[in-house]
């Protein structure tokens, strides 16, 4: 079967990529990002591939390996989700020198592969496993830049809260074994139901918090803030971005087999959840607007995209589900290429404030415009790929009669648009001293970008098709 | 398939835009030949729309769909109902027409721009692309995104190019109104997305404005969202009290985007209203609208007060557009043929004279770096042609007779006083527009004396007087390109003034199928509910809501 080459391509470009780093000289260490970038590229067009001529994955969802994997159209949008972050952080990350280490990439493709097999697994040993595999080397990542104070304490913080929420987790699903003798999710989810209520309520709530931590959902993100300004800004994009739609692939799965029982049998967790979309919001947004560092702020941003996402998820609709990935699918596009234009900011004048926008539009135009069009896709803005990702959940959050849900995300997204406005006002409204000063942007960069900003106007002004892909990829949760 | 007008009238200058960001640095000053090609075939494309439209009139009895020529229609999200689909009405492709010309000006306003050229003219170009967009659109949806598209340059031109005193604070406050306008429309807007009669049985749901305008939806749902739906567009017209960025907006704004912005921007916002709001929700319309002809008349009596007491001349325009904004919604609010038609062509005369107004209001600023009418004088001496420019300019603001403010505003004010045999008893505070109405057009019409007054004043002031040659030394005469903006603007006025049959049919043709439909929401207006029925119908109805979650 072919259903995991792609992941076996990502290994073997790993092993390349370390072993390359031996034989290059110092002054060409920048080419081991544009290697890892082509090497993700070719991975990207082998899924795609795949799945266009040799029909890999098809619409039928197929149990591989005893069960551990499921592979599916979800696997292949999470997949493309995954890759396309990596592409992007890879090209964006050669100009800085302090993570121009064959280890840094390897570390990237690395929890790439774990990403993948998140999103594919049909089996909570796998679901484990692949999440260990994802975040090991992110918290390496995250306190990847030794000679910087915050970068290692961005790491531990990430490493200690992690292992935190993941022993939790385990715990939570040692209780869901116990309490059905199995371990794959289809069977588990057909025997929980005849369990007692509360064990599973435990349960659940359990592994709620490993997947809020993953998804830096409220009241699990108290470490978004310091890591992702911690961390290298190339890594706070992937953290930010395939992390956190990784976190949601598994939470997607796992709620929709209904490892936690029906909705109809558990109102608890259900109405939990939808508490925590609203508190996810609400806090999210209200935090960001007084952030200075942009950074922070983008991690409050992000704390209220997951919110968003969450609305689709408690639908456990086909058009609700659907609608998450999509808006995964475009947050992924949008927060990458805002990140992209932070490094190439920051590694100029080696600081991160908003004020240091300043005069942006002047000094480099086209990254003016870029993360312009970054912050208004988050934003929610036509005719950028937000404004349909909004659109989408908040109409499945309607068919389902969860319409002041619905109304709450709107009210959160205008909010939101208050400090997106705010940093594009920095950007072109004031001059900075250092106007003539122009910002050097490498070809692997303006690359990256444009991936980006394509991404964002594809999705923004032809959604139609890439939301029937996602939302035909989501009927497979609800195939049993 | 025919040739698709109205998509390269909508899109030519996104286009534009893109290719004026592709042009090096070095070669900026190429942008503005880029803009000015767009803006031409843009302009020639909007002329054929029109002629074509006129020589083919529809029928006043048909239907609006009916109506509608130049009808594209491409598949974009299938799945919700969104699809591409543009057309034009008489009123639309009068409008169309309209911010051609305006933009066209625009470009030659602005021709020796110096501070990156390249930005502004892109920038101009979309936000062109949004105003035609929001005309042409016949998919609600389509409508929204196109509306948001103007929204946003309008930002980024004000802060960037804007006046250095109040740019930053006109341009959030713009922003912020404006959003948060079209976002209250919006929601009322998907409220009765889902609330359409056949939504949950259709095969697909639709945002066909088409199949919207001959919806019924149900008495209480259209009280109770009109208001909502109608006012969050009219922010955008200026209506009372929510008029209050709009002059700081102009004051701040760049010349050209002053121009789009009063010229056409605010008709974005009545063309709006009146197609998503009075068009979809006739009953809600016929309900309200004695509610609203008050704001209105605020409108056209404050708006011209405030002017009377500015002495910086773009304030004194900003707020005359706002009392002349309030003519428009008047005559929606007069509920007839005769208002409709005079509203459609104040949207038309405004338009123009407006964008005249800030042109030479531009000019002056350059020339003298002062807008104060204390500190300028004697301008005719050195600016004959922006003086007489202005003075025909302030003839159409008073409405004079052989000048198109007199067509627009003459049927405006006949529409209200025959307002006074609507007789629809409103339950709410006991109006009944038979007893109002025909003072109202009185009051009304005194507006045009308040405005006589301040035009006269401030032509005497800048322009008569006495020169003062020294203080004024290097003072510039006009370009021919400010010369020839001036003399299309002018041409324009005067044509609609002496010939009205060049755009009064083509109106009305495109505003007859509203006016049948409130005819109809009138004939079935039943005043046989209370206060206490109106609040409890809509409690109940939120309660109905609520049950269905």
């Amino acid at each position: 079967v072919l259903a995991l080459v792609p992941e076996l391509c990502l290994l073997v470009l790993a092993i390349v990529i370390i072993f390359y780093d031996r034989a290059l000289k110092p002054a060409e260490r920048r080419r081991l990002g544009v290697i890892t970038g082509w090497g993700v590229l070719v991975v990207l067009l082998v899924t795609f591939g795949l799945w266009l001529f040799l029909n890999e994955p098809s619409n039928q969802p197929v149990l591989l390996w005893g069960g551990m994997i499921r592979h599916d159209l979800i696997t292949l949008v999470f997949r493309v989700m995954f890759l396309v972050a990596a592409l992007i952080t890879a090209l964006i990350s050669t100009d800085t020198e302090e993570l121009q280490y064959g280890e840094f990439y390897a570390l990237i493709l690395m929890s790439t592969i774990g990403f993948n097999l998140m999103a594919a697994s049909g089996d909570l040993i796998m679901l484990y496993l692949s999440l260990e595999t994802a975040s090991i080397p992110l918290y390496l990542l995250a306190g990847y830049a030794k000679n910087t104070e915050r970068s290692s304490e961005a790491g531990m913080k990430y490493f200690i809260y992690g292992a935190f929420a993941s022993a939790v987790m385990l715990y939570g699903l040692s209780f869901i074994y116990g309490l059905t003798n199995q371990t794959n999710l289809i069977g588990v989810a057909q025997t929980i139901t005849a369990q007692p209520d509360a064990p599973v309520l435990l349960a659940s709530v359990l592994v709620i918090v490993g997947f809020g931590f993953k998804i830096s959902a409220v009241p699990f993100h108290f470490w978004t803030p310091d890591v992702y300004e911690g961390a290298p800004a190339a890594v706070t994009g992937l953290v930010s971005t395939a992390s956190k739609a990784a976190g949601f692939a598994v939470f997607l799965r796992v709620l929709t087999a209904g490892v936690f029982g029906t909705v109809e049998a558990a109102q608890e967790w259900w109405a939990m959840l939808v508490a925590m979309a609203i508190v996810t919001m609400t806090l999210g947004n209200l935090l960001a607007i007084w952030q200075t560092n942009i950074k922070r702020m983008l991690a409050y941003s992000s704390i209220a995209q997951a919110g968003y996402t969450l609305i689709g998820l408690v639908t456990l609709s086909v058009d609700g589900t659907g609608a998450s990935m999509f808006y995964l699918l475009y947050y992924v596009f949008s927060n990458i290429a805002a990140f992209a234009v932070i490094i190439l900011l920051s590694n100029l004048v080696k600081s991160d404030e908003i004020s240091d926008m300043k005069g942006l539009s002047r000094r480099s135009p086209w990254l003016g415009l870029a993360m312009m069009f970054a912050l208004l896709s988050l934003g929610g803005i036509p005719p950028t790929a937000g404004f349909f990702g909004k659109f989408f959940i908040f109409k499945a959050a309607v068919d389902v009669g969860l319409w002041w849900l619905a109304l709450i995300g709107i009210l959160n997204a205008f909010i939101a648009l208050y400090y997106y406005l705010n940093v594009i006002k920095v950007m072109y409204l004031y001059r900075s001293d250092e106007d003539e000063v122009m910002i050097p942007v490498s070809r692997a960069a303006k690359v990256g970008l444009a991936i980006g900003m394509f991404g964002i106007f594809y999705l923004g002004v032809l959604a139609g098709p890439a939301f029937e892909w996602t939302r035909n990829a989501a009927e497979a949760f609800f195939v049993g | 398939m025919d040739f698709p007008f109205l998509t390269v009238i909508a899109l030519s200058p996104i286009a534009a835009a893109i290719l004026i960001l592709l042009l090096p640095k070095e070669r900026g000053e190429n942008a503005r030949m880029l803009a000015l090609a767009a803006m031409l075939i843009g302009l020639l494309l909007s002329a054929y729309v029109y002629i074509s439209f006129q020589s083919n009139l529809p029928s006043p009895d048909a239907r609006w769909a009916d109506t509608l020529a130049f009808v594209e229609e491409v598949a974009w999200i299938p799945s919700v109902g969104i699809n591409y689909i543009l057309g034009v009405d008489g009123l639309s492709a009068t409008l169309v027409l309209l911010t051609s010309i305006v933009g066209l000006g625009g470009v030659l306003i602005s021709w020796s721009i110096e501070d990156r050229p390249r930005e502004f003219f892109a920038f101009f170009m979309l936000l062109v692309a949004g105003v035609q967009g929001v005309f042409v659109a016949v998919d609600g949806f389509l409508l929204f995104f196109f509306y948001e598209l103007a929204v946003l340059p309008m930002y980024v031109m004000i802060v960037i190019w804007g006046w250095e005193k109040t740019r930053e604070y006109a341009s959030m406050k713009l922003t912020l109104y404006l959003l948060i306008g079209s976002f209250i429309s919006f929601i009322a807007f998907l409220v009765l997305y889902f609330q359409l009669p056949d939504y949950s049985t259709a095969a697909a749901p639709t945002f066909d404005l088409r199949v919207w305008s001959e919806a019924n939806f149900p008495l209480d749902l259209q009280r109770i969202w009109f208001m909502p739906l109608f006012l969050g567009f009219a922010v955008l017209a200026g209506v009372w009290p929510l008029h209050n960025w709009s002059p700081d907006g102009h004051v701040a704004a760049p010349t050209a985007v002053s121009m789009i912005h009063a010229g056409v921007l605010m008709k974005l916002g009545a063309y709006a209203s009146l197609r998503m709001g009075i068009q979809i929700l006739p009953e809600g319309t016929v309900y309200w609208m004695p509610f609203i002809i008050f704001l209105t008349l605020i409108n056209v009596i404050y708006g011209s007060l405030i002017a009377m007491r500015q002495r910086d001349m773009k304030y004194l325009i900003g707020y005359s557009s706002v009392s002349h904004m309030g003519l428009v919604s008047m005559g929606f609010a007069a509920m007839n043929l005769n208002g409709f038609l005079g509203a459609g062509i104040q949207m038309v005369s405004h338009g123009i004279m407006t964008a005249l107004f800030f042109s030479v209001v531009g000019m002056i600023y350059d020339r003298a770096h002062t807008r104060s009418m204390d500190e300028l004088s004697g301008m005719m001496k050195a600016l004959p042609w922006a003086m007489v420019a202005f003075v025909i300019g302030g003839l159409v603001s008073m409405g004079m007779p052989g000048l198109s403010g007199f067509v627009a505003e003459f049927p405006i004010f006949l529409g209200v006083w025959e307002g006074g045999s609507l007789n629809l008893v409103n339950t709410f505070a006991g109006l009944n527009p038979a007893d109002f109405y025909p003072i109202l057009a009185i009051l009304s019409a005194l507006g045009i004396i308040i405005t006589a007054g301040y035009i006269m004043r401030a032509i005497g002031s800048v322009f008569f007087g006495d020169y003062d040659e020294h203080h004024w030394h290097d003072m510039r005469p006009l370009l021919a390109i400010d010369k020839a903006t001036l003399v299309m603007f002018v041409v324009v006025l005067i044509v609609i003034g002496i010939f009205p049959s060049v755009i009064a049919p083509i109106v009305e043709s495109g505003i007859t199928p509203v006016v049948n439909r409130l005819q109809e929401a009138q004939l079935a207006y039943t005043a046989d509910t209370t206060v206490l029925d109106t609040v409890h119908m809509a409690a109940t109805n939120l309660i109905h809501w609520l049950g269905g979650a």
